[in-house]
């Protein structure tokens, strides 16, 4: 991909204070996004996906999140330095976010249309006061809006209450809100986990067909590789805080190097070939207050060699495949 | 080795002075397990699974029907069953996390089976726990820890050395791997398969994950609102799947592969309550084949399509 | 088959524990109230100990009469003056401190000794039990709490073993519903059902699950009681219902001293002075561990 980058996350790195000492929680991360991607990041536990993405709309508690070093750049600004109030007229306008747990992000005394109403009547108070839209008017874009997210009967359930509503439809107001603000970017954290198998699919197709009909940017955070083949067009493969890979869906499913990224797909079953065996992979995440230097893979890794203990040279494989491996910097490398 | 006939577990959550609510979790449900088998029990929220995994176990109240281990009726349970079945059937729980004491270290929540139901004591149950932990491959210091200490895999290990501490006949496993990291979960699945030969279990393997039960099971019972609409060996079900509803969840489940399938449009509408079923089949509201009139006032029954098939729908009737 | 079992040193064995056990005790020390809560106490304590090895004049403490030295003001042969007998107010403050820990450990305990079973049977059986104990200790919470006391001890009789009791029977309900609740919600965790499965009967479950996992509330609860059951005694004592002169009891001394107010005041200030100190303490100390013990702080 040789266009700019819609968001880029250069050189990240970023610590956590806590009483038992420093956690090194992310170390050194590029990840870019470009216009009309679907870009997942998959991870296990601790990798620091949702930390990353967090990261972009400065919703992470600081202390005791630390930012150690790093840019996050969209539309020339970055985001990393931008004080409160400037974050905040970024939240919704230029990046939405939707999280796992749809129940916990809706406020259980008011009414789904109403809180609806209000987040589109928050953005307003960003433009100039002749430019605002009024009440009635915000009532018939959250109509709209509902619609987009096929709600069913979306007059009657806009009166409802959110114990009232079924997981998936409270997912979808989650995507009402995020998308209200018309952002260039949606970051989905972990959308269908909590959702049954059949709904997490309505939920997939809904945010497949709103990145054609809007255009768009997508940024899917999950453990789930099924999940992103049916969505995404580029992964990005954390561990431990870094990211070992980057490349096309296809390129890391037909083709992949890292072997961390080999081990995950060994580990995963699938619906319809049965492999004989799963393997897993041996051994511990390491301990992030005491991190390996270097590839923090290390310890688990099959190919490991001395050179490991220093940090890999990102190496590009191909036009849609980098990756963080001294097995295969060392061919390029004079 | 395990047969169940005509189970109902209905629970009653009427509120005082208002419309009576009798959520019906299990519906009349007929399943059998031979020694050796493992079958997996597929649905998703309010599929009445992991009730039944439950009633089995009698931790919820059991309305109706007839549950039958080794040949020993278990409903009503009396006391002296009672021994027989804890020792027989034991369950691996959903979220290791919380499965485990906190306040216990290592030793005594694996010994407590022991303790119950044997006269080990002192050094013997020590050596006699340690051993287990070396099953599910722990080494010996664990003895001591405690639950905060160990990770997501290690604690369903310890889990499973509890459960078999006692030689059960049957492993009853309530979503055992989905609250693992998937690398720490196919090594639990791979050891969970090396236990089932090693000790001759058998299996009921509760579970939402479609390709988790494909790995592990050899027949699978697929369940909706707690009725089983289809019954069959795994490979037969999977490949090809009669009820409308195995046909919309395998159609749902996303392959990890880039070539991604051809796919039917996702099943509309959300899954029903288990307090007002529809009268007639209780998928009619949502299936894509429903005939007007049979579907909306009979309930099908589940019938024998062949000697490992069976399915509850008309159009197979 | 052999295994190397139990091979392991005592501190190997206990790793576990000591480890919590220094996470508290380091997260406690930078609270610093929390620390001059427990100096306060510590403070009580050791005085209560060696009492009658530091006071100036034991006599006073039992009931001698110096009509002579009576109302003086605080000197150095009396730092805190003398009452309206002549005894010396200081002595009759610190050996006030061991009847004062007296009263506080016995209600606190005969409290929980009665208050927490109750609240795990009503927890976990439910029910008909459930209704019949909550019932009646709602009866009993209903009743303002002193007014409770002085009931009971105006039927018994004033003096410092009735007021105990009355004080005990006053304090137990707050247990049992801080027990149910916490006994309820313990209830649904996945390691009862698991224990269940196994066939342990509920007075195991009780005992080996559920109490272990309410103990911090029922610590923090007990420190804060401490105090509270101070200050009811004294109470009691005050109105002439605890505590009878001679014995040096802090709240019967402001009782009396009350009427020699503001001229000799140093004879109601110092006992006085003890009552808010202790209690201070101990609450000071109960919000530090209720802080340390919070399963939000816990990592």
């Amino acid at each position: 991909m040789t266009d700019q980058p819609l968001l880029s996350i250069r050189d990240f790195s970023l610590d956590f204070d806590t009483f038992d000492g420093v956690y090194h929680a992310i170390d050194d991360v590029n990840i870019d996004l470009h216009t009309g991607e679907a870009l997942g990041i998959v991870g296990e536990t601790g990798c620091g996906k949702s930390v990353t993405a967090k990261s972009i709309l400065q919703l992470l508690p600081s202390p005791p999140a630390r930012v150690t070093s790093g840019e996050i750049w969209l539309d020339g600004e970055n985001f990393l330095t931008l004080d409160a109030k400037s974050i905040q007229k970024k939240r919704g306008i230029d990046v939405s976010m939707i999280f796992q747990d749809p129940m916990t992000y809706l406020n259980p005394v008011f009414t789904i249309g109403q809180q609806l109403v209000d987040v589109i009547l928050a953005h307003q108070r960003l433009k100039p006061v002749g430019n605002r839209i009024n009440k009635a008017a915000a009532k018939t874009r959250a109509m709209e809006l509902l619609e987009r997210v096929r709600l069913p009967n979306p007059e009657r359930q806009f009166d409802s209450y959110p114990h009232e509503l079924s997981g998936g439809m409270r997912q979808r107001i989650l995507i009402a809100q995020a998308l209200s603000g018309h952002p260039k970017i949606l970051i989905a954290d972990e959308p269908t986990t909590a959702l049954d198998v059949t709904i997490q699919a309505q939920i997939l197709d809904l945010i497949k067909d709103l990145i054609n009909e809007l255009g768009l940017s997508v940024v899917l955070i999950t453990h789930d590789l099924g999940v992103v083949a049916s969505i995404c067009t580029r992964v990005v493969i954390m561990y431990a805080g870094q990211v070992v890979e980057d490349a096309s869906v296809n390129e890391i499913f037909d083709n992949p190097k890292h072997p961390y990224t080999k081990g995950l797909l060994a580990a995963v079953p699938h619906p319809t070939q049965r492999a004989s065996t799963l393997t897993g992979i041996p051994g511990n995440l390491p301990n992030l207050l005491d991190p390996p230097s270097g590839c923090r893979f290390r310890e688990r890794c099959p190919l490991v060699r001395e050179k490991c203990s220093e940090r890999p040279r990102w190496t590009t494989l191909s036009d849609y495949h980098g990756i963080a491996c001294w097995e295969f910097s060392e061919s390029k490398h004079a | 080795m395990l047969d169940i006939k005509d189970l109902k577990v209905h629970f009653d959550t009427s509120k005082p002075l208002k419309r009576k609510t009798i959520v019906k979790a299990v519906n009349g449900v007929n399943l059998s397990l031979a020694k050796g088998d493992a079958l997996g029990l597929v649905g998703e929220s309010g599929s009445g699974k992991s009730t039944i995994g439950k009633a089995i176990l009698h931790l919820v109240p059991i309305t109706n029907g007839s549950i039958k281990i080794d040949g020993f009726e278990t409903n009503p349970l009396s006391r002296k069953i009672e021994r027989e079945l804890r020792r027989r059937a034991q369950m691996i729980f959903q979220d290791p996390h919380s499965a485990l004491n906190p306040r216990l270290p290592v030793l005594r929540s694996v010994a407590e089976p022991l303790v119950l139901h044997t006269d080990l004591r002192g050094s013997e149950l020590r050596t006699k726990v340690a051993e287990l932990l070396e099953t599910v491959g722990l080494p010996s210091q664990f003895l001591y820890r405690y639950p905060h200490e160990l990770s997501g895999g290690q604690k369903q290990r310890v889990c499973i050395a509890r459960a078999i501490a006692l030689n059960p006949d049957l492993l009853i496993l309530d979503e055992p791997t989905s609250a693992l990291d998937v690398s720490v979960q196919a090594q639990i699945l791979e050891f969970l398969k090396e236990l089932q030969i090693k000790f001759s279990l058998s299996f009921l393997f509760i579970s939402h994950d479609l390709s988790v039960i494909r790995h592990l099971c050899n027949r699978v019972a697929v369940m909706y609102l707690g009725e089983i609409v289809e019954e069959g060996l795994t490979t037969d079900i999977f490949h090809s799947p009669k009820h409308p509803y195995t046909q919309a969840l395998l159609n749902a489940v996303p392959f990890p592969q880039a070539e991604q399938p051809d796919r039917e449009a996702p099943l509309t509408g959300d899954i029903p309550s288990p307090v007002d079923l529809p009268i007639g089949c209780n998928f009619s509201t949502r299936c894509p084949k429903m005939m007007k009139g049979t579907c909306e006032t009979t309930s099908p029954i589940l019938s024998e399509l062949s000697k490992t098939r069976k399915v509850a729908c008309h159009l197979h009737s | 088959m052999s295994t190397e079992v139990a091979y392991l040193t005592w501190r190997q064995r206990h790793h576990s524990t000591i480890r919590a056990v220094r996470l508290y005790a380091r997260t406690f020390a930078r609270n610093s109230s929390a620390m001059f809560g427990l100096f306060l106490v510590m403070l009580i304590v050791i005085t209560a100990i060696i009492a009658p090895w530091i006071v100036p004049y034991p006599e006073d403490a039992i009931g001698a009469v110096h009509l002579d030295l009576k109302l003086m003001p605080p000197s150095w042969d009396h730092w805190f003056g003398t009452d309206e007998v002549g005894n010396d107010v200081f002595t009759r403050v610190i050996m006030g401190t061991r009847i004062t820990l007296q009263i506080a450990c016995t209600v606190t305990g005969i409290a929980i000794l009665i208050g927490v079973p109750l609240g795990m049977i009503a927890g976990y059986t439910g029910g008909y039990t459930q209704e019949v104990i909550m019932r009646i200790t709602d009866i009993f919470l209903g009743v303002p709490g002193l007014i409770l006391a002085i009931a009971i001890v105006g039927a018994l009789g004033p003096g410092i073993i009735n007021a105990m009791l009355a004080l005990s029977l006053v304090w137990w309900p707050g247990y049992v519903r801080l027990v149910q609740a916490k006994t309820l919600s313990i209830k649904n965790d996945i390691y009862v059902q698991a224990a269940q499965s196994m066939g342990a009967k509920r007075l195991r479950i009780v005992f080996v699950h559920i109490l272990p996992n309410c103990s911090s509330p029922i610590i923090v609860k007990a420190s804060m009681d401490m105090g509270m059951s101070i200050l009811g005694a004294a109470s009691l004592g005050f109105l002439g219902l605890g505590a009878q002169p001679p014995e040096p009891e802090w709240g019967s001394m402001i009782s009396i001293a009350r009427n020699y107010l503001p001229d000799w005041w140093w004879y109601s200030f110092f006992p006085g002075l003890a009552i808010f100190l202790t209690v201070m303490g101990f609450n000071l100390l109960g919000d530090g561990l209720r802080d340390i013990l919070d399963p939000q702080h816990r990592e």
